[in-house]
């Protein structure tokens, strides 16, 4: 792995879940409880695994995110690479601080370059892969 | 989501206006409302209609010339909708709720 760019940014996303750490971390590494919530897998809590997570392919994306585990800390910290076909290479972390009445869980997205704007700059499909993209992900919002 | 990026999508989420109107107009250049029209399977009200809402997310450009109107594509305000971080903000917060939901199923 390599480290981000120091001009990287994060997507940071952090709640406090009335659960204990472990009952997120075990949502968090199981197969079948991941795939419930984000997508399905085939994750394996160990260093080095490779993996992936897959979703119906959309125009422009195959669905398909290639990961591999770079930190394992039972019921505290799990880090892995998130990169998908279109130059999107990052790194997912998620981090379980045990607080009064639950867990804080916090998950960064990290490693986003300033070439991931750049996107649909020129590309004469570019501008509709992400609005497809954006299209399933609001989709599912609403549905929520 | 920023609302920029907000107001793009609810333009951009029906498949009429995003097909029909604005994918054509980005392939053609300059349209007429009646070109538009043609072939998009809805009447000329309801093109008009749709081309409101895209002007008003500033993805099309109008130019009226004589008693016609031309339209434009402006690709670049889709700007918004490019950036990674904002889609995968959106994601995630998403996510957050169904694990959420999750939680509330398993056994302790």
């Amino acid at each position: 792995m390599t480290e981000p760019a120091a001009d990287a940014r994060s997507v940071v996303v952090e709640r406090v879940m009335p659960h204990p750490p472990e009952k997120i971390w075990r949502a968090l590494t199981q197969t079948a409880l991941l795939e419930d919530w984000l997508m399905k897998n085939d994750f394996q809590p160990t260093i080095g695994a490779r993996f992936t997570f897959r979703t119906q392919p959309m125009p422009h994306w195959n669905g398909v995110v290639d990961c591999e585990v770079l930190a394992v800390e039972p019921h505290q910290r799990l880090s892995y690479s998130w990169n998908a076909a279109g130059g999107l290479q990052t790194t997912v972390t998620w981090t379980l601080v045990p607080v009064e009445g639950g867990t804080r869980l916090r998950m960064e997205q990290s490693g986003f370059g300033p070439q991931d704007d750049n996107n649909y700059k020129g590309a004469a499909y570019g501008w509709q892969r992400n609005v497809d993209a954006l299209e399933k992900v609001l989709a599912r919002l609403a549905s929520a | 989501m920023p609302a920029a990026a907000d107001t793009l999508f609810t333009a951009l989420a029906d498949p009429t206006r995003r097909r029909a109107i604005f994918e054509r107009l980005s392939r053609a250049g300059e349209l007429t409302v009646r070109v538009l029209t043609d072939h998009s399977g809805v009447s000329q009200p309801a093109v008009s209609k749709h081309l409101g809402v895209l002007k008003q997310a500033g993805l099309v450009h109008d130019r009226r010339d004589g008693r016609q109107t031309h339209y434009s594509a402006r690709p670049q305000a889709l700007k918004p909708l490019g950036d990674w971080m904002t889609l995968y903000g959106a994601f995630w917060r998403d996510r957050f709720d169904r694990l959420e939901d999750l939680l509330d199923r398993m056994d302790q």
